[in-house]
């Protein structure tokens, strides 16, 4: 039986093990994806200055494709360069540290709109799990919600916040607002695959609580809430991304400066003196979103890595 | 010598269903007769297997008793009390033929959980979880996964689970009807080796007649559409061991049991 034993914690060093491996392949895999998307955009480039007069009358660059010129593709060199210059002459910092500032800026806003939108989401979930009758109320508002369009109600959330909030033990932050924008987004994707994730318990082992006289809260709790942690991650990767996508929204709709849909509108302004800044700060937000789906992943792992997809099964 | 026939002498009643009838989606084009009219009176401290071809109400006679389902007519006492007292009482312990372990809990974890839910302390939590893991051999496996264990050790886990706070009763419904032939009869062993220890009342449903010969005092027999008790027979085996599979009388129970239930079969 002590051998059974040792056995089986070799097999779960060998488990951690490989799921390091695989953490490092993947990023490996997406740097080298990386090089060889800036060798597509570069080769796509050469190859369109190359026939450079042609291109009008080409059927396909400059028609369909867009064109090769500095002002729609500036080298990828360009834009590496301009990272590290000041991006007006009066301001010492360089490119890059304007858009760590404003990144972490709207990070926040996102943090705190995926955090509440977690919340509500998860209360959604749980107050419709209590009632069909309330599940099938609800969810068309839900779904309603998420089709009215954040530049509508971005300005709106944003007044309507720094008028009514005085009563705060804070002073109450246009960024806040951004993140009742950001939250606005979130809570949709946790709140339906969460009653999805809550309703997905297995029978048996409802049944089995009901035999021990659980309570509706213990069934939760011991029950329904882990078994849905595979769907509510499904759905924390999606809410992670797209609360940047609302936080930046947010800003640029709702007038907000600091962060990085600020950035954005300034350097889409002054577009032709300066491409590369915008496909910087574009690269930005692009991180931005890479690196808080990552947060989940990880964190998902270090939740869930003992569990193994349909293990519950004899 | 007949320890294994003879009930204890306070033949108390474990289960009582008087004229008990199921119909499902009563009233609607799909109605179903699941019981019909079924008396059925349980000893404390036997073993009774519900055999049937499927759709005859096995599982669902089993359900009623744990007050999972409740009956359209009849009466279910249980413990000399409503089967509901009885499930809020946590007389009962239950085992379905999927494990049903919480694949995010330890095997020692998936032992404590009824434990936890009725309020113990971790101490004796986890003094309780030992012995059970004891009783069904998996004293090295208590930090394991359910994923990490075979399917008849899940199998035992989920027993270990049910007896863990000591309900007198334990219905079984096809709790190895997953397992491979082998691991089958080993778990059988090991589930009459329980019996005798502590001497629980099980319901053990199964469609394997050699496996209710082998481990009832009393099998019943049960018919389909609308299910009904088809006989009711004693097995006079005494204490199994290896060679009962082998014996006469092994062989002459089986027999009966399957006579009945193709009697059944041939008046429909």
């Amino acid at each position: 039986m002590a051998t059974r034993d040792e056995t089986a914690r070799a097999i779960a060093r060998h488990e951690r093990k490989e799921a390091v491996r695989r953490g490092v392949r993947r990023v490996v895999v997406f740097l080298a994806f990386l090089v060889a998307l800036a060798l597509l955009y570069t080769g796509y480039k050469a190859f369109g200055e190359s026939i450079n007069d042609a291109q009008t009358e080409w059927p396909v660059i400059g028609r369909v494709l867009p064109r090769t010129n500095d002002l729609t593709m500036p080298p990828i060199m360009d834009i590496v360069t301009e990272l590290g210059q000041p991006p007006q002459r009066n301001s010492s910092k360089p490119l890059a540290a304007f858009i760590a500032e404003a990144s972490l800026f709207t990070f926040r806003e996102a943090a705190f709109g995926f955090f509440f939108g977690m919340m509500l989401g998860l209360a959604l979930a749980i107050i419709m799990l209590r009632s069909r009758w309330i599940e099938r109320g609800l969810s068309p508002y839900l779904v309603a919600s998420q089709t009215i369009p954040l530049v509508a109600i971005a300005p709106i959330v944003v007044i309507w916040g720094s008028k009514s909030m005085g009563w705060l033990p804070f002073d109450w932050q246009p960024w806040m607002s951004v993140s009742i924008i950001a939250t606005y987004l979130t809570f949709f994707p946790v709140a339906m695959n969460g009653i999805k994730g809550l309703q997905s318990a297995d029978p048996a082992a409802m049944e089995l609580m009901r035999s021990y006289a659980a309570s509706r809260r213990q069934t939760l709790l011991k029950l329904q809430f882990p078994a849905s942690l595979p769907y509510l991650f499904a759905a924390f990767k999606l809410a992670a991304t797209v609360s940047i996508v609302g936080a930046i929204v947010g800003e640029i709709s709702g007038g907000v400066p600091g962060g990085l849909g600020r950035l954005i509108l300034d350097y889409a302004s002054r577009y032709t003196t300066g491409p590369s800044r915008l496909y910087a700060s574009v690269m930005g937000a692009a991180v931005l979103g890479i690196v808080v789906f990552g947060m989940v992943t990880v964190t998902e792992y270090f939740v869930m890595y003992k569990r193994q997809e349909g293990s519950a099964a004899p | 010598m007949n320890d294994h026939d003879t009930p204890p002498s306070k033949a108390a009643a474990a289960v009582e269903i008087d004229s008990v009838s199921k119909v499902f989606n009563l009233g609607k084009p799909n109605e179903v007769h699941a019981l019909d009219g079924i008396d059925l009176t349980i000893d404390d401290g036997t073993f009774v297997s519900l055999i049937g071809p499927s759709g005859c109400g096995k599982s669902t006679l089993l359900r009623l008793m744990g007050a999972l389902t409740h009956p359209t007519e009849g009466s279910v006492v249980v413990n000399g009390k409503s089967a509901d007292q009885a499930r809020l009482d946590r007389d009962y312990g239950m085992a379905f033929q999927t494990s049903g372990l919480f694949e995010w809990r330890t095997v020692t974890q998936n032992i404590e959980l009824p434990l936890q839910l009725m309020g113990w302390d971790k101490a004796q939590r986890k003094e309780r979880a030992l012995e059970m893991l004891d009783l069904v051999k998996l004293a090295e496996f208590g930090d394991h996964y359910p994923r990490e264990l075979s399917g008849g050790m899940q199998q035992r886990v989920a027993i270990a689970r049910a007896l863990s706070f000591r309900p007198q009763l334990l219905l079984m419904d096809e709790p190895f009807g997953a397992l491979d032939e082998m691991t089958r009869e080993h778990m059988q062993t090991e589930v009459l080796e329980i019996w005798e220890k502590t001497r629980k009342t099980i319901v053990f449903v199964t469609h394997s007649i050699p496996e209710a010969v082998f481990l009832s005092n009393r099998v019943v027999v049960m018919s389909p559409r609308p299910g009904r008790i088809a006989a009711d027979i004693s097995v006079p085996l005494g204490r199994r061991n290896f060679d009962t599979r082998e014996s006469q009388g092994f062989f002459d129970s089986i027999t009966e049991v399957r006579e009945a239930l193709r009697f059944e079969g041939s008046t429909r």
